[in-house]
């Protein structure tokens, strides 16, 4: 079996996602080869090269591939992809956005945000906003997939010494192009691999009271901060914050939701953290019901409390 | 120009699934259906880009079955002008296969914008509007946040991980819906009414010339993993000794 897996990057460096990716390569089992596809991105191209089970790293690079446009990128992972058992990616908003149009592009189904390897056409996947979990086993020659990173853990980022080789771009497809970006920066651990994790919800109140009193919390911890989809609509915090179902799916060691009453959606995307901290001022709040230690109280109180005992 | 609106009709996003006992699916016997969200936030965008004068004609299309009717007269009530049901077992069709088969409808009608919802809240695949760009050759704009047509080209903000992303699209393209992107209005009732008399062809995958089934099997379907019951702490000293000493978190 010979497995192909998309680097996600930014040109600069390596994204910790893929280091997911490859570790269910590896239980699949088979030579790994990494694509990068950038502009300038030799530097994430000798990192892939370091990644254990890598066996070798294909760089396109081109300035057709400098945004990760999917016109562009999947074009290329279509020309090289007939070779390969098996195509993978992160399920980010990047492998969500390319992986398909690269398997249409084949000619072949697609199975989205794998969680478990059953086999080597087989797998287990989320549906129902992971009210159910489906094995799904795949009859197409090529088997492509995007992989829920917080289902595997992540493989050494060193102690590989792949091969990097240059391929040809497949150009610019000509039909779309890129404008602007707006990355909301941040101090804080990234939210999709944090250890820790703190949300806030409408219970929250506003923006600023986001900030008062969950910062000083995510601060004490080294956490992440995310947010429900009622606090990101309420314009309290980012988009990009937002956690569950149409969100960001994490899973870290602690979870802490604040103010947060666990709508299905945002369940969705946090409920298999190894464990879940409810501060809630409702004794009924469905997120209760998942989470291991739930305390009834204001949050403007308890949350000021909990960070000068921790 | 002419907007196409793809739609779903899915499970309600309020209704807590069950998995069957036998394993092969979840229980839908009773179950409110309705347009799938992301799909509604579609319609919603043609409708105001009819509104500003840049659509001329809505058409809403569904593949599924002979019920999926109801979503697209929910569609026409929000102001879609008309409507092509595919009938079909969509149990039994992927991504891909619905993808082929809007290709089709595409082919057809000839539309400028092609809207979808970013994914269904029942597969929860995202996959049929990256597909349907593949197979048309056309640019997507997915996740969208802003739409704006200018000319023969429309920009889309995009909801990416780490913020937001705004590409140029050549028309006609495909954009898929991310919650952000609009608010949909109610149906009123005279709409609805009017819903019931506009034109709603039937088709079915063999007239788009589709006729295979997805190469994905499911399995099996079984619930997730039951979380044991937590505990109710009385106070945030004894939430830090748990965290501390029981769960050993921090």
């Amino acid at each position: 079996m010979s497995i192909l897996v998309i680097a996600e990057h930014d040109n600069k460096a390596l994204n910790g996602a893929t280091l997911n990716v490859v570790a269910a390569a590896q239980k699949i089992g088979g030579d790994i080869t990494v694509l990068v596809a950038g502009s300038g991105a030799q530097a994430v191209a000798d990192a892939a090269a370091k990644v254990a089970g890598v066996s070798k790293v294909l760089l396109a690079d081109d300035a057709a591939y400098a945004n990760q446009l999917a016109e562009n990128v999947a074009k290329l992972v279509a020309s090289i992809g007939a070779g390969y058992s098996h195509i993978l990616a992160a399920s980010t908003t990047t492998g969500k956005n390319i992986l398909p149009r690269a398997a249409a592009l084949l000619d072949v189904s697609m199975i989205t945000d794998i969680i478990a390897v059953e086999g080597p056409k087989t797998f287990k996947r989320p549906i129902y906003a992971g009210n159910a979990i489906a094995t799904v086993q795949s009859d197409e020659s090529i088997v492509v997939a995007t992989v829920r990173g917080t289902a595997f853990d992540a493989v050494a980022s060193d102690g590989g010494s792949a091969a990097v080789e240059a391929i040809a771009s497949t150009g610019d497809a000509g039909i779309s192009k890129f404008i602007s970006e707006e990355i909301v920066k941040s101090e804080r651990p990234e939210l999709t691999a944090a250890r820790i994790v703190v949300s806030g919800g409408r219970g929250v109140g506003s923006g600023e009271n986001y900030h008062k009193v969950l910062d000083p919390l995510a601060d004490k911890l080294g956490a992440a901060q995310g947010a429900s989809r009622a606090a990101v609509d309420a314009g309290f915090v980012p988009n990009d914050m937002q956690v569950g179902q149409t969100g960001k799916i994490v899973a870290p060691d602690l979870y802490i939701a604040v103010g947060i009453s666990g709508a299905i959606q945002h369940l969705a995307g946090m409920k298999d953290s190894k464990v879940i901290v409810a501060i809630n001022k409702d004794e009924e709040a469905p997120i209760n019901a998942v989470a291991d230690y739930w305390l009834v109280g204001d949050l403007n109180t308890v949350v000021p409390e909990l960070v000068s005992k921790l | 120009m002419k907007a196409l609106v793809a739609v779903k009709r899915v499970v309600d996003a309020n209704v807590k699934v069950r998995v069957k006992p036998d394993n092969s699916g979840v229980d839908l016997t009773n179950v409110k259906m309705s347009i799938n969200p992301f799909d509604e936030i579609a319609v919603e965008e043609a409708v105001r880009l009819k509104e500003k004068g840049t659509v001329s004609e809505i058409v809403v299309v569904s593949i599924g079955p002979k019920e999926s009717q109801e979503q697209i007269r929910s569609a026409m009530a929000l102001g879609a002008d008309r409507g092509i049901l595919v009938e079909a077992d969509d149990s039994q069709l992927g991504a891909l296969e619905v993808a082929k088969i809007l290709k089709g409808v595409v082919e057809q009608e000839q539309p400028q914008l092609i809207l979808l919802g970013k994914q269904a809240i029942d597969d929860d695949s995202n996959q049929v509007g990256q597909m349907l760009g593949a197979l048309l050759g056309s640019g997507q704009g997915t996740f969208a946040s802003e739409v704006k047509v200018e000319g023969d080209k429309v920009q889309v903000t995009r909801e990416v991980d780490g913020g937001l992303q705004t590409v140029e699209l050549a028309l006609p393209a495909i954009i898929t819906t991310d919650l952000r992107l609009n608010e949909p209005r109610y149906a009123a009732l005279p709409n609805i009414m009017k819903a019931r008399k506009k034109p709603l062809d039937t088709k079915s995958p063999a007239d788009y010339g589709v006729t295979s089934t997805s190469k994905l099997k499911t399995v099996k379907v079984e619930p997730p993993a039951e979380r044991k019951a937590g505990v109710q702490v009385k106070s945030v000293d004894e939430l830090v000794e748990k965290l501390k000493n029981e769960a050993k978190v921090i």
